[in-house]
Order: structure tokens, then sequence, then C-alpha cells
């Protein structure tokens, strides 16, 4: 049974029912209770957006609140993975990982492989990450692609509610280390969402619109943007195929080519900053593959190689929106149909 | 019974645990000075930190433990491999980049590794170990399996952050956790005297509200009581100790190293504190075993180590089929 609910509730669904289903799931991160050692409430905040209130009275002893200190507690949350436990371990804001970055890419992406195959690390590292709450450029950023890089990590981006909570329920029960971005400007975004637990699987993109003109490739909360752009060239006459990547490691290449085999066209939106990012690799992924299938140039539509700025003036200038991807659109065209 | 009444001895080991101490401390030895050989040869590929000098930490310690308790090492990692339990021949194969190796081949020196065992990895990264062994202990917390988590860390590690968040998050959570550092006086080529700020690497337990043990690290008796009390009071749910074992390591940062920058304290401590000679005269001297039993030890050990050598110089190397696997569980 279906019932509309937020992003936020979606997640904490999820994790809800995989803790009921697996005592080895536990919870860890700053504040993912609140109140700890305080006169007042405990589970006072559920996290700093509240993701996971109300998880801490449900499962007594499994809702880890942490010491300010990113590094000790991902890192025990990679060391408990290893003996037995599913720890679901939030870093508050991505922009963050640059203080634990080495548990992450040093040790756990690198078990499996470097210890021969005998490791396995069932973590789940939750992170929110982009802009749009003028929250600056130590809270705003979308690092997904540095994870991207990484071979070991799995990195999740869902688009709306009913993506989170499939894609979390497939994250804490996949048995590799996987980097779990939620895009703090969808936490209050709702959709309708199954009450019984399901799984979306990695590396299957989501054909969110069928279209025959061109390929609009988005993740994250550029889905939204590459929808509402898709919606506007509708209304002239240009019918886009979007695609919702859900995981850009595992990448769902096959349905990248199979839908540019089709359209010749690809607009890539991508929330991060340009260089070395998700649009770069699906571009170099087309044209390698699929360069005789082009009938234009590729466009990628990005933030702009620079910081995010703080500003309420500057930041919807730095964030991809709905009429940059319809340029783009119109420039892949060159001219037809527009 | 006829048998006469066993001989008191140090630490309440028996004859037996005696022999299996010295064993593991002379395989630690033998494993290092033959790959002090062998890398000099040039058949290694890499580079090597050997753990000769520093048995009595590892031995001392890993002793107190069993399957349910985790370790994390350093990148000297050797001896802690070895006192954990993981298969001589296999670490050898691992080192020389064979197939056979603990990991494949895909590891080296300074990853070896066997979870099994619970021996979470020589690591590469200063610092590394002591967060995941906070895991590991919440691990043994959360299961109720009275395990408990040892990170080996260094000197050099010490003033890492990984370290000091780890002391800090495993006395908040009251973890079964044992942060062993292992100053062996220089981190590379630095002196600990100069890059520690404070007298000794222990005092800083206070700062966390832990209990903070100095320990002579020649002297296997004194590792072996220290740790002792620590992991019966981590198993206990009395939370988590800081141990300073201090001693010299007996070669360079790595295999080649000229260590210019010390003197000749390696010749004085082989000479007057050595761990192994120090053990020796101690349990012969009390009648608790003899040098014929020693003796017959070092000569089984010799020969694992001579057919470890020889068997990781036969076996076959990873191929290009191997080249991609394991990186995930399924992708």
């Amino acid at each position: 049974m279906a019932r509309t609910i937020s992003y936020r509730e979606a997640i904490n669904e999820a994790l809800t029912q995989e803790m009921e289903r697996d005592s080895s799931v536990i919870v860890m991160g700053e504040d993912n209770a609140g109140g700890a050692g305080g006169s007042g409430e405990q589970d006072a905040w559920g996290g700093v957006l509240g993701v996971t209130k109300g998880l801490y009275h449900k499962f007594p002893g499994r809702v880890l609140d942490t010491p300010i200190s990113e590094s000790a507690f991902i890192g025990a949350a990679i060391g408990a993975a290893t003996r037995g436990q599913r720890p679901v371990a939030e870093l508050m804001f991505i922009d963050f990982m640059g203080v634990c970055f080495d548990q992450i890419f040093n040790q756990a992406a690198k078990f499996r492989y470097m210890f021969g195959g005998k490791a396995v690390t069932p973590v789940v590292i939750r992170t929110m990450y982009g802009a749009g709450l003028n929250a600056a450029a130590q809270h705003s950023q979308s690092l997904y692609p540095l994870f991207t890089h990484i071979p070991g990590l799995k990195v999740v981006l869902p688009s709306n509610a009913y993506e989170a909570k499939g894609l979390m329920t497939q994250a804490v029960r996949d048995d590799d280390p996987v980097i779990f971005c939620e895009h703090k400007a969808l936490y209050d975004t709702t959709a309708d969402v199954p009450e019984d637990s399901y799984t979306i699987p990695f590396g299957e993109a989501n054909v969110v619109r069928d279209g025959e003109d061109v390929t609009i490739v988005a993740l994250g909360r550029m889905v939204h943007v590459a929808e509402e752009a898709a919606g506007e060239l509708a209304t002239s006459g240009i019918s886009a195929d979007v695609l919702d990547l859900r995981t850009t490691s595992p990448l769902d290449d096959e349905t990248i080519l199979e839908s540019v085999a089709s359209t010749g066209r690809l607009v890539v939106v991508d929330e991060s900053n340009p260089r070395c990012n998700v649009a770069t690799d699906v571009s170099a992924l087309v044209a390698r593959e699929a360069f005789s299938s082009l009938r234009a140039p590729i466009e990628m539509v990005t933030a702009p190689h620079t910081p995010v700025p703080f500003s309420d003036a500057l930041e919807p200038l730095y964030i991809p929106d709905a009429q940059r991807v319809v340029n783009a659109v119109k420039t892949v065209m060159g001219g037809q149909n527009a | 019974m006829t048998d006469t009444l066993p001989t008191p001895v140090p630490g309440g080991l028996d004859a037996q645990r005696l022999r299996e101490a010295y064993r593991t401390m002379r395989t630690i030895r033998a494993f290092e000075e033959r790959l002090h050989e062998e890398f000099a040869s040039g058949d290694i590929p890499g580079f090597v930190h050997l753990y000769a000098g520093e048995e009595a930490s590892a031995t001392g310690v890993c002793m107190h433990l069993d399957d349910r308790d985790s370790i994390a090492s350093t990148h000297r990692g050797h001896g802690h491999c070895i006192a954990k339990g993981v298969d001589v021949k296999a670490m050898m194969a691992e080192i020389y980049g064979r197939r056979t190796g603990a990991c494949q081949g895909k590891g080296g020196s300074m990853h070896i590794a066997d979870l099994s065992k619970g021996m979470l990895g020589a690591n590469g990264i200063v610092g590394g170990g002591p967060p995941l062994i906070c895991g590991t202990a919440l691990a043994s917390k959360q299961q109720n399996t009275g395990g408990v988590g040892v990170a080996f860390f260094g000197d050099g590690a010490s003033n890492q952050g990984t370290t000091l968040e780890s002391l800090n998050l495993a006395s908040v959570w009251g973890l079964p956790a044992i942060f062993v550092a292992e100053n062996n006086g220089f981190a590379e080529a630095t002196a600990s005297a100069w890059s520690v700020a404070a007298d000794n690497i222990a005092d800083r337990a206070a700062g966390f509200g832990i209990p903070g043990v100095i320990v002579d690290g020649f002297d296997f008796f004194a590792v072996h009581e220290a740790a002792g009390e620590a992991i019966e009071r981590a198993r206990g749910g009395g939370g988590p100790t800081l141990i300073e074992v201090k001693f010299t390591r007996y070669y360079g940062h790595f295999e080649g190293d000229q260590q210019s920058y010390r003197l000749d304290e390696v010749k004085q401590a082989r000479e007057t504190v050595d761990c192994l000679k120090a053990f020796r005269s101690r349990v012969t001297g009390t009648g608790l075993l003899d040098e014929a039993g020693l003796e017959s030890i070092d000569g089984e050990v010799f020969a694992l180590i001579d057919a470890a050598v020889a068997e990781a110089k036969q076996a076959p190397r990873p191929t290009r089929s191997d080249l991609e696997t394991d990186v995930y569980v399924s992708y």
C-alpha cells in the first residue's frame, strides 16, 4: 500500500524496517539521537535534519551518538562492519569527508582487494550533499565524484522519496561499502512510497521519461531539473529521454548507450564542479562507445569551477537550472525542431 | 598423580605457555632476520619494515587473545601477524607477491591480513588502525562476545588525530579496546623524544580518563602482565587502556635505510636488553625450561622459515586474470 511520504521519512522507514529485520544493523553519528549526556530529552534531534528521529527509542542500544570525531566513528563503523555488524553511519555533510577520508578510501574501499578477497565490509555512510540552502562553501558541495573515482566504493544518489527507500534498503543489505548521498534540498519533497520493504538494485538507471530526440542524463536533485526542462522542451516539440542514474558506481553504461544510440544526442546534468565529474565521465563513455551514434557534440550542464557561493543572489546562478538544460538541449538540436 | 608440582612461573605461565611465547618471539625474529637477508638479494618487491627487537610486545599482548579478539597493526606488522596466528608460509608468500600469499599477492608486506584470525591487517597508513579497532570493540560489545580489540601503533601514530580521536571515542563509549603504543624511538628518521610533546605517550591517557601504563618493551613478562591486566579489565566492561611499550627497533625504518640519524643504541640493545636473550636467561635461570628445549624450538623455527622462503620462491605469481577480481563482493 503506497502513501505519500517525504524523502526524510522514506529513509527513516527503510532504516526502521532493516533494523527490525536484522539485529546486526546499527546506526551511529553526531546527534543521530541527540541529547546524549544532557539534562533534557534523549532522541532530541534524530540527526541534524531529523532523518533518524525515533530510532533511538525503538531500538535500544543500537543508535549511537558520537563525539564530533569523524575519523574515529567512521572508522569504527568500518571496523564493526568487518566483525559482523551492518553499521549505517551518518557523516552530517559530505563536505566533512575531508576530515575522515582516509578511513573511507584507504581502509573500507581497499579491504576486499588488498586482503585477497577475504574481507566483507557492509558499511553504509549516509551523507548530505548539494547546494540550495545558502549553506555556503563548506556545507553545500556535491562531492560524489570523489567517491565514484575510488574502486571498492558504491555511490548512491536517490532522486526522490520512492528511490530513497528502495536504495537505502539495498544499501543496508549490500555487502560492499556504500556512500549514500542525500540531497539536502530533497528532504521535504514527497512521493508515493509503498509501506512494505523493497529494494532498488544498484547499477540500473531509471528511465523517468521516454523521448526520441535527446538523452538527458541526470542524478540526484538534477533529475527534477532535467524533468522540468523536458516538460518545457515538449512544448516546443522536442522529446527528451530522461535517465536517473541512481548510482554513479556502479554506472549503468548499457542504458545510457542504448538511449544515445536511439536519440543521437546527449546532455548530462550534474550539480558537481565540472572537472572530472559524473558529466565528464558519462560524456567520455558516450564519446568512446557511441561516437558513431552522435549527431551533435555532447553538452554538459554543471556547476562552475568555483566553491559554492553564499549570497542568495549568487547561489541560484551556481546551481544548474532547467533553463540551462533547455538551452543545452537546443544547442545539441542545432536549431532542428527548436 | 606422581608428577612433581609445577614450579611457580612468571605471569602464571606454565612451561607449555612459555615455550609458546618463546616460539612466537623466535619465529618473529627469524622471519625478520631472514627477510633482511632476502631483501638485500633483491628478490622481494616493494619495501619491508622489520619488527626485530620488538617481539616481546606483539607476543606479550597477543598471548592473551583468541579468535573473539581482533587486532589492527601497522606498516611494521609482521610480528603482530605471527603473534595473532597468521600462517607464516602464507605471510612469506604474500611478501614475495605470490598467489598463494595471505592476500593472494594483492596486499604485500604492509597489508598482510587474516580476518578469520581477527587480524585486521598491517596498515600502510600511520594511525589507520585505531578507529577500526573502536569498531571491532564495538562489535564485540554489541554481540556480547567478551572479545576485545587491540590497536598496535607506533610513536609516530601517537601524534595522529585518528589515534587521539579513537582514544576519546573508546573512552566515551566504554569500549573493550586496548591501545598499544609501540615507542621504538623513531618515527621514520624523527626521534619520538622530539616529536611527542609529552614525557611519555602513556601520559596522554589521563587526558582521556583512561589508565595509561608504561612498560619495558624488551621484557616479555612485563608486557604480558600489563596487557593481561588491561585485557581482563576490558573484557569485564572496564573500558580501554593505553599501554606504551618502549624499546628500540633493530633495523631501519625500512630495509635500505642507512640510519644515519642514530648512533649505537641498536648494538647496545642487542647485547644488553634483547628480549629473546632476557627471556632465555629468565626461564632457564629459574629452571622452568632448559637450553636444549629452547634450541630445539630454534631448530624447528629455522626449518619453518627455510621452508617458507623456499616455497614462496617457487609459488605461482598472480596472473592477469587476478587483476580485476575481488574489488567488490558484487558489482
